[in-house]
This record gives structure tokens, sequence and C-alpha cells, in this order.
């Protein structure tokens, strides 16, 4: 099966950042792999290793920038990676949910994608709706907060847990392809190995616009 | 229906209506009487007619009820809220933010075609229309969200609003859903509580907690010598359960205990929403962080802006 992960770069911001009316300078801000989807990656990397998914693909939402954080995410054994952005982009509202999941729709259904792996939030803006959006979107199954998976491909369903409130999980069965927003602590993601940095240089980043998978923005 | 309605969706477990039922009922209130609008309230699945009778509290118009099922469903929520908002038409949909409300909201706005502004701390209507309130970069900033016109959808953070009172007699109106439960895309086998271990955080008086400050696992050292010192129990945030440094039931916040000691010592805690959620209500809150604008400064009675590598051991000195 093929496992698209998605993968934000996600903004930290300095101890001592100044907010003006136009937000926070960007002195202040810097970018790293988004917590959630680094339990995302590892939750997709696994996957291959245990045989179960042939490919493990990421996808991001970003400028050119972003390509030294999906590089991250390849160093940790993504195989590849498709990043979509155009300038029109950039000067819209990124919060705002349903232009996201309609980008990351239109890849998942190029990529024709078995199970899609996001993190359950972005540590910046805590928004923690875009996977659930994306599965809507794509007439997927889904399960938010999931912080135990173990997916049977050949029975086209996987068994879940969820993390609820209060210390209490909830166990359910979903039926594949499904998208899946995964909690922290559902693994232990690996550092990148020297080699895996090595590899991840020469591992395809393929730069997409709207246009080219079919969206209007 | 007028213009200017509210639908607010409730949210129950095991039997038991949630917290942020009766919030969102007061929030949505407060949005109604701004707009002029009505104030509906549903409920789906479970003993709908039981959760009727404890949301019949002061402010709301209406309840609507939809019996399918026991407990939580997504697909079965979808279908309920979008039936719903069909037939009722309300201007705004108000949802809990809380881990199931992440389950189905987003679906139910993508669906509707609905914008979504999620966990809201603060909801205002303005001249240019709604504003909305919420949080980023781990609480230390607070942004507003401006939505101009039309239908909508925002999700509520629980705890942030005051919970409904009173009673009241509202029309209770019973949905049918056209919806085959036994041909759903996922079923919900069954609930288990995460092993807590031996040790209860809840029943302790002097909670020292520990946060991603403390950088590695060796450090912990610094940390279980203040516990020996003065007789406290380590707990801790939600980063050091998943590293594995501590076990689950040490875990304060949404997803762990709830605690209310008479002193909780956070050490290199930055105070993110998860994490605030289950000590707020400690008696006396002192924190201990490098950072001047972490959140957690906000509800503490005494902070300490230093780092915890020089402020822990001269704390323990005090105490051997």
């Amino acid at each position: 099966m093929k496992v698209l992960v998605t993968v934000k770069e996600s903004a930290d911001i300095a101890d001592d950042f100044a907010v003006d009316d136009d937000g926070i300078d960007e002195t202040y801000v810097e970018y790293d792999l988004n917590e959630w989807d680094d339990y995302a990656v590892e939750t997709g990397v696994q996957l291959a290793e245990a045989g179960i998914a042939d490919e493990v693909v990421g996808v991001t939402i970003g400028p050119e920038r972003a390509d030294e954080t999906i590089r991250k995410a390849l160093a940790k054994g993504v195989d590849r990676a498709v990043r979509v952005w155009d300038d029109a982009l950039a000067g819209q509202d990124l919060l705002d949910v349903s232009t996201k999941a309609h980008l990351l729709a239109a890849v998942a259904e190029d990529e024709d994608a078995d199970l899609v792996l996001s993190g359950v939030q972005a540590s910046d803006d805590s928004f923690g709706a875009t996977g659930v959006a994306l599965a809507e979107r794509l007439g997927y199954e889904w399960a938010a907060v999931v912080s135990d998976l173990d997916v049977n491909a050949d029975a086209g369903e996987a068994r879940v847990n969820r993390e609820l409130e209060g210390g209490l999980q909830e166990r359910l069965t979903v039926d594949l392809p499904a998208v899946f927003t995964i909690q922290t602590g559902i693994n232990e993601p690996r550092y990148a190995s020297l080699r895996g940095i090595r590899q991840a240089q020469s591992k395809e980043i393929a730069p997409k616009t709207p246009t080219d998978i079919g969206v209007e923005t | 229906m007028s213009d200017g309605d509210v639908l607010a969706v409730t949210e129950h477990r095991q039997g038991e209506l949630r917290d942020v039922s009766l919030e969102l009922a007061s929030a949505g209130r407060a949005l109604a009487d701004a707009t002029g609008g009505d104030l509906h309230v549903a409920v789906v699945s479970g003993d709908v007619d039981a959760y009727a009778d404890e949301l019949s509290v002061d402010g709301v118009d209406a309840v609507h009820t939809v019996a399918a099922g026991d407990e939580f469903n997504h697909d079965v929520y979808v279908a309920a809220v979008e039936a719903l908002v069909n037939d009722l038409a309300p201007t705004q949909l108000l949802l809990p933010n809380s881990v199931d409300g992440m389950d189905y909201a987003p679906a139910v706005a993508e669906s509707l075609d609905r914008p979504v502004v999620t966990d809201a701390v603060e909801v205002d209507v303005t001249d240019d229309g709604l504003a909305v309130h919420r949080e980023m970069y781990g609480s230390k900033v607070e942004t507003v969200i401006s939505i101009a016109d039309g239908p909508f959808a925002v999700t509520v953070r629980p705890g942030e609003f005051e919970p409904a009172s009173g009673t009241s007699d509202p029309e209770v109106v019973a949905h049918d859903l056209n919806l085959d439960l036994d041909a759903l895309g996922s079923t919900v086998e069954g609930y288990e509580a995460v092993d807590t271990g031996d040790v209860d955080i809840t029943e302790a008086d002097f909670l020292i907690s520990i946060g991603r400050g403390i950088e590695e696992e060796e450090n912990l050292e610094l940390i279980e010598d203040l516990a020996d010192a003065t007789g406290g129990t380590i707990s801790a945030s939600r980063p050091i359960v998943d590293n594995g440094w501590l076990e689950k039931g040490r875990q304060v916040g949404q997803s762990g205990k709830t605690v209310t000691p008479t002193v909780y010592l956070a050490i290199g805690i930055s105070g993110a929403v998860q994490h605030v959620a289950g000590m707020k209500n400690a008696d006396m809150i002192i924190a201990i962080n490098t950072d001047p604008n972490a959140p957690i400064f906000d509800i503490s009675d005494y902070g300490i802006v230093g780092d915890l590598f020089e402020v822990v051991p001269a704390l323990t000195e005090q105490f051997d």
C-alpha cells in the first residue's frame, strides 16, 4: 500500500519576540518540522519497515524554504516528497482549513494513497482541523488523535486507539482508505542517521503548483 | 428561522453529558443575544431524552435530539449535524473543541462548505462580523480571526466559557436520522483506561511537576533530589511521558490527570493549554521557567524566571 504523510514546517518564536500590527517579525521566527508530524513520519516509516507500506510519500504546502523541513522527513526514511506552492498562496491566509484540505486531497488523489497520516495539529497555529477536513474532502474514513495504530492491509481496515480526555482510550476499527491524525507519544521518532541525511540530499522533492494538481486557488 | 440563529452541538460519553455542553450553551446564548437569533441545542446518540432534560437550562430556545446508537461515532455525528444544519439553517454553528469535536467538526464544516475556526477562547460580535479569539505558539500569542458574513462553524475550547445554569422549558424536537448504523466506515469497539501505575498524583498535596525544560532523562535526578528533600510527589507534562521518562499515570493535563494539590510547582513547563487544563485549580501555583513570556506565569501565584539547573539545586539545599 502507499502511504502519504502530510508534513508542515512549523514556526517557533524566540522567548523575547515582539508583536506588531503585521504579526510577529520574521527575525524572531524559526521553522522546524512540526512536532506532531514527526510522529506521523515515524508511523509511516515503521509501516514501510514492517513491509506493510510499499512507499511512503511526504507532502507539504509551503515555499521553497520548506524544502529544508521536508528533507528532515526524507532523512528519516520517507521515500520522496511533493511540495505544493505558488506565489498566489503566499498572499492567502493559510489558516484556511478548506484550501489546505483541497490541495492535499488533490495530491492524495494524484498519488492514489491508501493511507494518509498527518499530525493531530500544528504546534504553531494549533488548528487541528486539516486531517479530518482532508478525509471528508477525499471521501476517506478517518480517526483523529490516534495513539495506537495497527494496519491490516489485507482486510482493508485498521485497528486504532484514539486518545480521549482524562486518560481514557477509545478502541475502534476503521475501513481503509483512511486518514489518521497522529498524536505525540504513539512511537519514538528516530533521529536521522548520517546516512539518512546523505541519502535525503538525492531524494526527489517535486515542486507542484495548485494548477499542476488541478486546484483553482 | 431568523437570521442569526445559533446551533450548538453538545457531547456526552459513557452516559454523562460532558461539561463542555453547558459551556457551549452559554457561549451560544451570548452569540444569539448579540445577533438577535434563537439558540438551538442539539444532542446526538445515547439517552437523548435524559440529556434533553439536562440541557433545559436558561437561554436555550429549543433542544433537538437525534437518537442513533449509544456513544460517539463521527459518521453518525457528521450525518446528524449536517441534517440539522440543513433543516434549521443556523448562521452560527458551535461545536466543542474536544477530542471528539476534533474528530467530526472539520468534516462537518468541509462538507457544509462553511469556514471553520477552531479552539476559540472568546467570541465577540462586532460591527464587522464575528471576532474569534484563539491562541497560537503554545498559548504565547493570542490572535483574533474575523469572520465577515455568512454561515460559519466555530469550535470552542472546553473550560473557557461559564456553563449555562438554571432551568427552562425549551421545545424538544426529535429528529430521525436516515443512516444505516450497520454500514458505517468506523466502529467503536469500546474504551479502556490507561494503566496509571502505583502512584496517584491526584491525592498528593505537593506536586513537583517537570516539563520539557529538563532536557535529558538523566537530569530527572535533580527533581528526585528535590522530591526527597521536600516530600513532594513528582508529576509531569506530556513530553516527559511521551519520551517514556515517567509513566503515564504521572501526566498532568487534558489527556492525563486533573490535579488540585495545595501547592503545584511547575518546573520547566511552558504552560500550554492542554497542561493548564489539568492543574489550573491548584491552590497555589509556583513556576520556574527561563522564558518570561511562558504562559505558565499567567496563572502562577509565584514565578521564578531562571534556569532550573540553578534554581532547583538551590531549592533542594534549602530543605536538606
